[in-house]
């Protein structure tokens, strides 16, 4: 068969509309809407009057709360990066006939929805449920101390409700390991800890470098676990924006916001990926 | 180069035994390698010897039994405190790590000092010096094996191990690394235990084989001894082939037991005799049997036979092997070097079949006579 000059062009078809349809589009309207002018209203219409101030504006207001979403996220990302790799490695080694039981109960809580989750969430943290009180025998919390809105029960909840993000592809990597690789470390003088940090470790790169992000990418755009579980002295970004969009009606301030988070997420990850260098691997 | 400590110590194994929950792999295994050595265990797949290797390496834990060093025991000790390495059945080379680094592994691990030096005089001894930044999957099989190698090599361990490590390599590549693994083994002196199913792979690089099977050693000896002079069935058919001959013995006096092979008397060396009375196989093996046209003389005096008849030529270059079916109906197997003295002999041809005493063995015959026989692939 003779492959026409364009034949290249008409394989991409699909994957381009695709992009356009759910990347290209939207993205513009969102661009768009940034630089309009924040004058306007739902009332009377927004000009795009390519007011790059609004960025400037944006920051200025809302730069608390940016950075804060980043920290949390970050924090969050890590806890779940710990609690994730000893599930994942557990799992995937030592687990034997319970492997698929166990892989199911870290997906078993997309069965149920995102919001209700995070809504129970707050029963299990409230200034009155056994939470709180076993912290408050054992005198690691004041007697009017609390867990819902502070940072730690928004963390909570973020690590609880991205967790299997982390744990999914961690378990990818780590079950791909040969177990011989383990063996031949242990043969060549490397005690067990020694092995892993050496030989487990840099092969499951991969698996930390894509949970980590699919942890962190989500974790700093959330607005649900700051909402339900923190108070104003935790609003997130999401808070933020989802607040300009919703109530405030300031479309442009709210696009801003927007752009920027995705800007510095987008900046982070290619640092992160070219640092991490995960290319070599696999 | 020698790598060999001052004092090599040989290694030992007493009663030694590997349950795994619904088979016995092991059974009570009894071994000594001197220092120094080449040993080959060889016997079929599941036949125990990949176990054995793994609990001296420390990989697995023995039901029971002792492995000792010299005089100290390592039966418990953990695999990163033996002084034994292995080269693993496929290598295990690590896929993040660059070809000096995976030879680096072990000494980096004991915090030896001069690592990068000794890295690439041990790359030299394996001729790889050129390739040292490449990661192994950017190798050939054969490069990968002799990594697989200087990465156990460099650490000097009393005792090597190797787990069928030319189980990967076409047969030509597998026949070179069989002569540089024994050239490796003689210039650096170590003792070495090698685990194969390839018999010809045993003889060609081993000072001991062992023969194993079922979880038990059949025999111990020289490449030679094992070959010329088997003890039991499976070692007569699993390590070259062997005509086996229903016989039974009518006396056993001094120096000859002789056997009633039906109808024939044979001769046999006592010290080849397993057993002195009964019935029992007579073995002989295929290129010790001798066949000439029936009536014509057979320079063989000894065990003579007629009324053969040819029923297969085979021409494979250096021998012609023909199939004999004898007045008995069992066919035997004879291998006749292509020396040119004489023509092919056709199909059908009525033959007489001669060897000479010394060459015949005598097993029992309690012994299956199709143990450690070959499989038709």
């Amino acid at each position: 068969m003779r492959r026409g000059r364009f034949t290249g062009y008409w394989l991409m078809l699909p994957a381009g509309l695709w992009l356009a349809l759910f990347f290209v589009i939207p993205f513009y309207s969102l661009l768009a809407t940034s630089l309009f002018d924040p004058k306007g209203s739902v009332l009377t219409g927004y000009d795009v009057d390519y007011r790059f101030a609004n960025f400037v504006d944006a920051l200025d207001q809302f730069w608390e709360p940016l950075f804060r979403s980043l920290w949390y996220a970050g924090v969050a990302t890590a806890i779940c990066l710990v609690l994730g790799y000893v599930l994942a490695y557990a799992i995937a080694f030592k687990a034997g006939r319970w492997r698929t039981l166990l892989l199911v109960l870290v997906i078993a809580p997309f069965f149920t929805s995102f919001l209700v989750r995070t809504l129970s969430w707050k029963l299990i943290l409230a200034d009155d449920g056994f939470v709180v009180d076993t912290l408050q025998f054992l005198q690691l919390l004041g007697d009017d101390g609390r867990l819902l809105a502070t940072p730690v029960a928004v963390i909570a909840g973020l690590v609880y409700n991205f967790l299997p993000f982390m744990v999914l592809p961690l378990y990818a990597s780590l079950e791909k390991i040969d177990a011989r690789l383990v063996e031949a470390a242990s043969d060549l003088y490397a005690s067990p800890s020694r092995g892993f940090l050496k030989v487990t470790l840099p092969l499951s790169k991969p698996g930390v470098v894509a949970g980590t992000l699919l942890t962190f990418i989500p974790a700093a755009g959330d607005y649900i676990n700051a909402a339900l579980l923190g108070s104003p002295n935790q609003r997130m970004v999401g808070n933020v924006i989802q607040n300009l969009f919703t109530s405030t009606g300031d479309y442009a301030t709210a696009g801003a916001l927007s752009v920027i988070l995705m800007a510095i997420i987008v900046a982070m990850v290619m640092v992160y990926i070219r640092t991490a260098g995960t290319e070599e691997l696999v | 180069m020698s790598l060999a400590a001052d004092n090599g110590r040989s290694l030992r194994l007493t009663a030694l035994t590997k349950e795994f929950a619904t088979f016995t792999a092991v059974r009570s295994l009894d071994l000594e390698v001197p220092a120094g050595t080449f040993f080959a265990l060889l016997g079929p797949s599941g036949c125990g010897k990949t176990t054995t290797l793994r609990m001296v390496a420390g990989l697995e834990v023995p039901t029971s039994g002792t492995i000792h060093l010299g005089d100290d025991e390592i039966t418990y000790e953990k695999p990163y405190r033996r002084p034994v390495n292995t080269v693993f059945q496929n290598y295990a080379l690590f896929p993040h790590l660059d070809i000096h680094e995976n030879v680096a592994f072990g000494l980096r691990r004991r915090k030896v000092k001069d690592v990068d030096q000794q890295v690439k005089e041990m790359l030299a001894l394996v001729e790889l010096e050129s390739q040292a930044k490449k990661k192994p999957p950017q190798m050939s099989g054969g490069q990968q094996q002799r990594v697989a190698l200087a990465r156990a090599l460099i650490n000097r361990p009393e005792v090597l191990l190797l787990d069928e490590p030319l189980g990967a390599l076409d047969l030509k590549l597998r026949r070179s690394m069989q002569i540089e693994l024994k050239r490796i083994q003689t210039e650096v002196g170590l003792t070495f235990v090698h685990v194969t199913h390839d018999q010809e792979e045993a003889m060609t690089m081993a000072d001991t084989i062992a023969v194993m099977n079922g979880g038990v050693i059949e025999q111990m000896g020289s490449p030679a001894e094992l070959y010329e002079n088997p003890r039991t069935t499976f070692v007569a058919n699993f390590l070259g082939q062997s005509n086996l001959i229903p016989g039974s013995v009518t006396s056993a006096e001094g120096d000859v037991v002789r056997v009633d092979m039906h109808g024939t008397q044979v001769s046999i060396p006592a010290d080849r005799a397993h057993t002195r009375s009964g019935d029992g196989w007579v073995g002989i093996r295929p290129e010790k049997v001798l066949i000439a046209p029936a009536g014509e003389p057979i320079d063989a005096p000894g065990n003579h036979m007629t009324g053969g008849v040819i029923t297969d030529v085979s021409f494979v270059g250096v021998s012609t092997q023909y199939l004999v079916m004898m007045p008995w109906g069992q066919e035997l197997m004879a291998f006749e070097q292509n020396t040119g003295r004489r023509a092919v002999l056709d199909k059908g041809t009525k033959v007489d079949v001669s060897w000479r005493p010394e060459f015949a063995f005598l097993l029992p015959a309690s012994q299956d006579v199709n143990a450690g026989v070959l499989e038709e692939v």
